[in-house]
């Protein structure tokens, strides 16, 4: 406090001024008066007479008068004894390598007993947004060892591709499956997971799954619990995000961040927006809530000219499994598609329980293909999706009338549709696999099918992997024989 | 200018809403500048010498008793020949040779370095010269040629007129009533820029996709809407038209829309060729991009700049298309200052000038006579996303009243992979019989006609279709089950239209109407078959493929290929 009593000049500040006494106290905010020099969305340190010491941003600046944000929720802040120092510079986490291999709370400090993240050069964590002309278009697959994932909904290097779901279903787990096994065939990779109010329960079974890939130094887990202060939640994707674009864009690194659960976050940037005295919008959240998302959703991409890029898979659970509702609503305006997950598929037992139908990687066409999966992907998951859609209508119309009186062909879909989630959908949550087994298994499945509804293939591929009607007599039978065994291409040919 | 004050102090900041004291000579909408980075703010309210402004940049760090200047003027956009084949921000500040993170302050609207050849019209010095009079062109490789006019506010006495040369941004090339006239010139946004005239719009905009031209066809100078959820497939059919829309400019404005979507889409343009001219299409488009992670005040303005440059081509005499995506993403923006300021809410928060708002913006479409005395036209296209895919939301609901066509994008025909997904049931054209007037003097009399008996048979299909589900297809007489088979044909075989296919993603008006007369006579052939005696479960056994193939195995302009697949088809149908 060298220069203490001395006018400071603006945006030149060494030490900060400390202010004692807040003239209110709310909720997350403080009001201090008599501030000088203080800039709107700076960190303040905020003090109480324990010694204990809390962050804070500042939300407004009037007058002589700052509103603060205390990150850590103000209670046991007694107005007249805390003290505040305002530090001239937005909240901001040091970056660099030291953050892989280990576990931090939402703000970026230590979890797992290690030391706390080194000073380097500090990012603010809000981030600058990319400038749209330098970004390079998507254009090559991340392979999340899933089949249907893989298959049908290809995650490519610097989407955004959403799991949509709602209580009670696997989401959590499929996410740190995905963030387990995921990979760029060979090159560089790593994993930036977020858990952003995840129950103790969750979080602990996420590191577990997560604990090798964290061993090996390649995964960065940023954990902010239930419990944790609301204010430090809105802050816990920032920070994954800012680590994930150093390590993308001044390390050359691929990066996949998983963001979850979405929804926490939202109720949290809703608590917060109540607490300022907001106009509410839908649903009681704020208005801004499209461009809050935003924020976090567009930090994924890739750069003209650099090698890395970052792959964001956020999470959220569908209030009332309703997907208008608007943190579903808003992020699929946002993404790049969106893998739905299904009540109804999750009661038949198939893990993972996606609503094909529903689900659409966007960027899809753009990272498979010749060179990059198959020269067929594109035509087979075409194929393959439009065929369900024939079943589920089949489906419904066996529901009203009975399954005798549909045509043979329809009776045909519905078996399709059986072998598609027994022999391509199903897998366990440890199972990786590899392209060249989903592949063999999506034929397998097709190949339920007679050769003439294979419309949308070119006939090439379908001369070199149609198996024959494999249900020509007893198809059931058929399937079930050479279910989940990769060698069946074998036996066949 | 004694009591004007040319600097003032910042006493609030609430993100973007910045208010500012000591500041005098300042109007309301005009732009002013606060703190060390100089970043610029609309002034929204002037109460008691308080200014209250929002900033189209982030403010962080921004201080109590920070410096505010005045620009002196509303916010405008810089107008000149360095637009075609640009990526701009909402503030038309260049993006491209930008820096890579648009830090706060990063982003200058740099003066151009280039000089173009200016070719001046053979004037007499001395002339009364009008606002809009061609004083000269700029010769170049790109495909629009440039037109110099006297600018809208400029009229009188031409005393000078440059010789044909070089020239670079500061240079006048000519003087008319003592002012200098340069190839640059600022517009205020929000001010629609003069024309002599409103024409009437009788002319289609052709976009190359069928449900849009046969069905619900745009006239050049109107207005279009396009309501659709997420995963509708809105921007693919947008970025359809940026591509062949047949119209000398394009102006795209992706407003709050996705940084890879807008990578793509310029990627794109790039690559492709403007099938009439060969060149690159990316020469005759001006793309605007505010996306969503962008400051969201610059989204507002961005639709009225686009807007401005789509007029400053209009004025040369050009047929403009802009498109906004999306619409709502300005509305929301909208909502977001209003709700900052203090604002009353009205229906779901959004200000209650959001329907003036809207009205004011759509009705800047038109086609004129230019005050030059020649002929443009812009047409509005604007996607809206409605929350939840609500259509009753007030952004929706509102736009509809203003626009001339709507194409609904359907949910269901997204998820059945049908694109482009634009559902005949809830979609409008007001400008048919104007338009199908148009497709008669062009020699396509039975234009109207087929169309009508098309959305007839689409009609009778859905309604069949919801009887199907109940009873099977079994229980329906011959008559509709050939119905519902015609009904596929035309769904899958003419307005499904795929974007990917280099075949199939134009398509011609004449081929258009090939493929929509081919649909028709199979269903009449059908019909005579079954008539005929033949039962209809035979009918649908007919191989019909080539039908549904022939979008996408002729080319683009290739009627006469379709006909012939017709006739091959009626020939392997036989007659009854």
């Amino acid at each position: 406090m060298s220069d203490a009593g001395v006018p400071v000049t603006a945006h030149d500040v060494d030490a900060p001024i400390e202010y004692t006494g807040a003239t209110r106290v709310g909720g997350p905010l403080l009001a201090i008066r008599g501030v000088e020099g203080v800039g709107w969305d700076e960190i303040a340190a905020v003090r109480l007479p324990s010694g204990e010491l809390r962050h804070g941003l500042v939300l407004e600046v009037s007058g002589d008068i700052a509103i603060v944000e205390v990150l850590q929720g103000t209670g046991g802040i007694d107005p007249e004894l805390v003290s505040v120092a305002f530090e001239g510079r937005p909240f901001d986490v040091p970056v660099g390598d030291g953050w892989l291999g280990r576990v931090w709370n939402g703000m970026g400090e230590p979890l797992d007993g290690g030391p706390p993240m080194l000073a380097g050069q500090r990012r603010p964590v809000s981030g600058a947004p990319l400038n749209p002309s330098q970004r390079d278009v998507p254009s090559n697959p991340v392979f999340t060892g899933i089949s249907v994932i893989d298959a049908l909904a290809t995650l490519v290097r610097g989407q955004k591709l959403p799991i949509f779901s709602s209580a009670g279903l696997p989401h959590l787990e499929l996410a740190a499956q995905i963030a387990a096994q995921a990979n760029v065939a060979g090159e560089n990779f790593k994993v930036v997971v977020a858990g952003m109010g995840l129950t103790h329960a969750d979080a602990a079974a996420m590191r577990e799954v997560l604990e090798s890939r964290s061993a090996s130094g390649d995964l960065v887990l940023v954990l902010d619990s239930a419990d944790d202060p609301v204010v430090q939640r809105v802050l816990t994707p920032r920070v994954a995000l800012t680590i994930a674009e150093f390590l993308a864009f001044e390390r050359g690194q691929h990066v996949l961040v998983v963001l979850a659960d979405v929804t926490s976050y939202c109720e949290a940037v809703r608590e917060v927006s109540a607490a300022r005295g907001e106009i509410p919008g839908r649903r009681a959240y704020p208005g801004y809530l499209y461009s809050d998302l935003a924020s976090l959703y567009e930090r994924c991409g890739r750069i003209k000219g650099k090698p890395g890029s970052v792959t964001l898979v956020p999470v959220l659970t569908m209030p009332g499994n309703d997907i208008t509702h608007p943190v579903p609503d808003l992020t699929g305006y946002i993404t790049e598609g969106q893998i739905v997950l299904s009540a109804n598929v999750h009661a038949t037992g198939v893990y993972p329980p996606i609503d094909v139908l529903s689900t659409l990687s966007r960027l899809m066409r753009k990272g498979v293909g010749e060179g990059r999966t198959r020269g067929d992907h594109m035509a087979l998951a075409a194929q393959i999706i439009a065929s369900l859609a024939r079943a589920r209508s089949a489906r419904e119309l066996a529901d009203l009338i009975g399954a005798e009186a549909l045509t043979e062909t329809d009776r045909i879909y519905l078996d399709f549709e059986d072998a598609f989630y027994r022999d391509l959908v199903n897998q366990r949550p440890d199972e990786v696999r590899s392209m060249e087994e989903t592949f063999e298994r999506a034929w397998r499945v097709v190949s339920v099918l007679p050769e003439r509804e294979l419309t949308m293939m070119p006939s090439a591929s379908v001369a070199t992997n149609y198996r024959g009607s494999l249900r020509a007599d007893n198809a059931h039978a058929d399937v079930i024989e050479h279910d989940a065994t990769s060698e069946s291409a074998e036996h066949r040919g | 200018m004694t009591n004007r004050a040319d600097s003032g102090r910042v006493e609030r900041v609430n993100g973007p809403l910045v208010e500012v004291s000591g500041l005098s000579g300042v109007a309301a909408l005009d732009v002013i500048e606060v703190g060390p980075l100089r970043i610029a703010a609309e002034v929204v309210a002037i109460h008691e010498g308080r200014l209250t402004a929002e900033a189209f940049e982030y403010t962080g760090g921004l201080r109590v008793g920070d410096e505010a200047t005045a620009q002196g003027r509303a916010l405008s956009a810089r107008l000149g020949p360095h637009l075609l084949g640009g990526v701009f921000d909402g503030l038309l500040r260049p993006l491209e040779g930008g820096p890579t993170w648009l830090e706060p302050g990063s982003l200058v609207a740099r003066p151009s370095t280039r000089s173009w050849p200016f070719v001046p019209t053979p004037l007499e010095l001395g002339a009364h010269l009008e606002s809009g009079t061609l004083i000269g062109t700029l010769m170049s490789e790109s495909g629009v040629q440039h037109r110099v006019l006297v600018p809208p506010d400029v009229f009188g006495k031409l005393t000078w007129l440059s010789g044909a040369r070089e020239v670079a941004e500061s240079d006048s090339v000519a003087t008319i009533d003592g002012r200098d006239v340069t190839l640059f010139e600022l517009w205020p946004v929000r001010r629609a820029r003069p024309a002599r005239a409103r024409l009437r719009t009788d002319e289609p905009l052709v976009t190359g996709q069928r449900v849009v031209d046969l069905f619900f066809p745009v006239a050049q100078g109107a207005t279009a809407a396009v309501p659709g959820g997420f995963g509708t497939g809105k921007t693919m059919l947008l970025q359809q038209i940026v591509k062949w829309a047949d119209v000398e400019v394009v102006v795209f404005v992706g407003c709050g829309e996705r940084g890879n979507e807008l990578a793509d889409a310029v990627a794109d343009l790039m690559a492709l060729k403007d099938p009439k001219t060969g060149r690159d299409l990316r020469e005759r488009t001006v793309v605007i991009a505010n996306t969503s992670n962008m400051p969201v005040m610059a989204r507002v303005a961005s639709v009225y700049t686009g807007m401005t440059v789509a007029e400053y081509f209009r004025d040369m005499g050009y047929r403009v298309v802009m498109l906004a995506d999306s619409t709502s993403r300005w509305a929301e923006a909208l909502r977001e200052f209003s709700s900052r300021s203090g604002e009353l809410p009205a229906e779901e928060g959004y200000p209650a000038s959001l329907s003036s708002s809207l009205a004011a913006f759509y009705e800047r479409a038109a086609r004129v006579t230019t005050l030059g005395g020649g002929e443009g036209s812009v047409t509005l296209i604007g996607a809206v996303s409605p929350a939840g895919g609500d259509m009753t939301e007030p952004v929706t609901s509102q736009t509809v009243r203003y626009v001339r066509c709507l194409w609904s994008l359907d949910r269901d025909l997204a998820y059945a992979r049908h694109y482009p997904a634009v559902t005949w049931r809830h979609s409008f054209s007001l400008d048919d019989t104007l338009i199908a007037n148009w497709h008669a003097a062009q020699g396509r009399v039975g234009w109207s006609e087929s169309r009508a008996r098309a959305l007839a048979l689409l009609a009778e299909a859905d309604r069949l279709a919801s009887v199907v589900e109940l009873v099977g297809i079994g229980a329906l007489p011959s008559r509709e089950r050939v119905v519902m088979l015609s009904g596929r044909l035309l769904r899958e075989g003419v307005l499904q239209q795929s974007a990917m296919s280099e075949n199939d993603a134009y398509c011609s008006p004449k081929k258009q109407s090939a493929l929509l007369d081919m649909v028709l006579a199979v269903h009449d052939r059908c019909l005579a078959l079954v008539e005929g005696g033949l039962p209809a479960s035979a009918i649908e056994e007919i191989d019909l493929t080539a039908v549904i193939r022939a979008r996408d195995e002729t080319g683009p302009d290739d009627d006469a290929g379709v006909t012939r697949l017709r006739d091959e088809v009626l020939a392997r149908m036989g007659t009854s």
